[in-house]
C-alpha cells in the first residue's frame, strides 16, 4: 500500500474522528488556542497602533517592534514560555500573544499614519471633536489596512500553534510531532495535510470576512491592502 | 512554580560555568545555524532574481507566482517539513526546500515592487538612449529597484534566522537544538543562550545589511 493511501485510510479511518486525540478534538484546540491568542493579542495591540497613529508619536517603535518580532524564534519563546509556567493552555497562549501583536501594532500604526490630512483638517473644519473624528472619520479609513495586520497575525498564531504539540500542548501539530516521535508516517502526513489545510482555510476566511467588514466606498479607494501588510512569518 | 511536574530544582536562567565549558558546542551551533541560513538566502536569490524580472513582464506569470509562493507561504514550516520526510528524509534537502520557497515570496514580491516604481520617463529616457532590453534591465532598472530588493532580503534574513530553530524537529537546527534540548532536559542554560544568540544573529544580519545597502545603494538610504 503506498504511503498516499495509508494516509488517505488514516484519514478517514472512523477512529480517527472521535475521542480526546480524535480530529475534531484536536481541530478544536487548534482554533481555540488560536482565537484566545488573536484575540488577546489584540486587545494589546490595536488600542497601542491606533493611539500612536492617531498622535503620530514613536513611529520607530511602532515600526521596528515588527522587525524584533520576526528576529525572535518562536519556538525558543514557546519553551521558555512552557519552562515558566508548566503544562497547559497558558503558556502557549502567553508566547502566541507574544508574536501575534507585533504586525497587528505596526500596520495600525501604519494604518491611522496613512489617513489623508486633508480629511482630518475637513473632519475638524466641519466641528468634530478629536474622539468623534479618530472613531467617524480616520478609523474607517484605516480599518482596510488594520484587518490586514489582523489577518497577518492570524495566519502566523495558527501556524505556530502547531509548535504547541512540542511542549505538551494540544492541536493538531500532535499527529505531526507524534507521527514523527512514533515513525507513523501515514499519522504525520495526515497531520501535515491538516495543518495545512487550517492554515490555508484561515487565510480564506480571513480575506472573505476583510472583503465583508470594509466598506465598498473605501476598498475602491484604497490599492489591495495585503500587499502593504507587513510581512510577518514565525513559523 | 505551579502545574510542575517535577521537583523544581532552582537553577539559574544561564549557568555561566556550564557555558564557558561549552562555548565550542555552542559557536557549532551558530555555524550550522548560519550555513542554514545563507543556504536558504542563496536559494531563494537564485529562484527569485530570474522569476521576479520575469514575472514583471508576464502579468500572468505574476499572479500564478504570487498565488502559488503566497500559498506555500501560509502552510507552517514544520507541516512541509512532515510532508517532505518521506521524499527526501531528515536531511539538508528537506530542511531548505521550505526555507527557500518562503524567501522565493518575499523576494519575488519585492523585485515586483521595485521594479514596477521605475518612472516611465527614465524608461523612455533609457529607450532615447539607445539602451536595448537586457542593459536597460542590468544597468537602469534593477539598480533602481535595489532599495525594495534589499528591503525584501533584509525581512527575508530576518525570518529566516527565526524559522530555522524549527528544523530542530527533522535532527537539525542549529540553536534550535539548543532549545530542543533545553526542552528535553528541563535545562534553563542552552535555551536561554539559544533564543538570546537567534535574537542578536537576526539584529546583526540586519545591521549588516542595512550597512551593505548603504553602500551599494548610496542615493537612497535605507530607512
Amino acid at each position: 500500500m503506498s504511503l498516499f493511501q495509508a494516509t488517505l485510510q488514516w484519514l478517514t479511518d472512523p477512529a480517527h474522528w472521535q475521542g480526546i486525540d480524535g480530529i475534531p478534538t484536536r481541530l478544536g484546540e487548534h482554533v481555540h488556542l488560536s482565537i484566545e491568542s488573536v484575540a488577546i493579542g489584540a486587545l494589546i495591540a490595536l488600542p497601542v497602533g491606533i493611539v500612536l497613529g492617531h498622535y503620530g508619536r514613536f513611529g520607530n517603535l511602532a515600526i521596528n517592534i515588527s522587525n524584533l518580532g520576526r528576529a525572535v524564534p518562536s519556538f525558543g519563546i514557546l519553551v521558555i514560555a512552557f519552562e515558566v509556567f508548566g503544562l497547559g493552555d497558558l503558556p502557549i497562549v502567553i508566547a502566541l500573544t507574544a508574536l501575534a501583536v507585533p504586525p497587528m501594532v505596526t500596520n495600525s500604526y501604519v494604518a491611522m499614519r496613512e489617513v489623508d490630512p486633508d480629511i482630518k483638517d475637513a473632519a475638524r473644519g466641519m466641528g468634530y471633536r478629536e474622539l468623534a473624528q479618530v472613531l467617524r472619520v480616520e478609523l474607517p479609513l484605516a480599518v482596510p489596512l488594520i484587518m490586514a495586520g489582523v489577518r497577518t497575525s492570524a495566519v502566523q498564531v495558527v501556524a505556530t500553534a502547531t509548535l504547541a504539540a512540542l511542549v505538551a500542548g494540544g492541536g493538531l501539530g500532535r499527529y505531526i510531532v507524534d507521527g514523527l516521535a512514533r515513525s507513523d508516517n501515514p499519522r504525520t502526513l495526515a497531520g501535515a495535510l491538516l495543518v495545512a489545510a487550517l492554515a490555508l482555510s484561515t487565510e480564506l476566511v480571513l480575506a472573505g470576512l476583510q472583503r465583508v467588514l470594509v466598506p465598498r466606498g473605501i476598498q475602491l479607494l484604497k490599492a489591495p491592502v495585503i500587499q502593504r501588510a507587513t510581512t510577518f512569518k514565525t513559523a | 512554580m505551579p502545574n510542575r511536574l517535577f521537583l523544581d530544582i532552582v537553577q539559574p536562567w544561564i549557568d555561566w560555568t556550564w557555558l564557558s565549558h561549552h562555548v565550542g558546542y555552542v559557536l557549532a551551533a551558530v555555524q550550522e545555524h548560519v550555513t542554514l541560513t545563507l543556504v536558504a538566502l542563496g536559494g531563494g536569490l537564485v529562484i527569485a532574481v530570474p522569476l521576479g524580472i520575469l514575472a514583471h513582464r508576464r502579468p500572468r506569470l505574476r499572479v500564478l507566482t504570487l498565488s502559488a509562493f503566497g500559498a506555500f507561504y501560509t502552510i507552517p514550516s514544520i507541516a512541509l517539513f512532515a510532508l517532505l520526510i518521506p521524499y527526501t528524509g531528515l536531511t539538508g534537502t528537506t530542511a531548505e526546500i521550505p526555507l527557500i520557497g518562503y524567501n522565493v515570496l518575499i523576494l519575488v514580491r519585492n523585485i515586483l515592487v521595485g521594479l514596477d516604481a521605475v518612472p516611465p520617463d527614465v524608461l523612455d529616457a533609457a529607450d532615447g538612449m539607445g539602451y536595448r532590453a537586457l542593459p536597460r534591465l542590468v544597468r537602469i532598472e534593477l539598480p533602481l529597484a535595489l532599495p525594495a530588493i534589499f528591503a525584501g532580503l533584509r525581512v527575508a534574513t530576518v525570518s529566516t534566522i527565526g524559522i530555522v530553530t524549527i528544523t530542530a524537529v527533522i535532527g537539525l537546527g542549529g540553536l534550535g537544538q539548543l532549545i530542543l534540548r533545553g526542552l528535553i532536559e528541563t535545562f534553563y542554560s542552552p535555551l536561554v543562550v539559544a533564543t538570546v544568540l537567534c535574537i542578536v544573529i537576526a539584529l546583526l544580519a540586519d545591521v549588516l545589511l542595512a550597512g551593505i545597502q548603504r553602500l551599494a545603494v548610496p542615493w537612497a538610504r535605507p530607512s
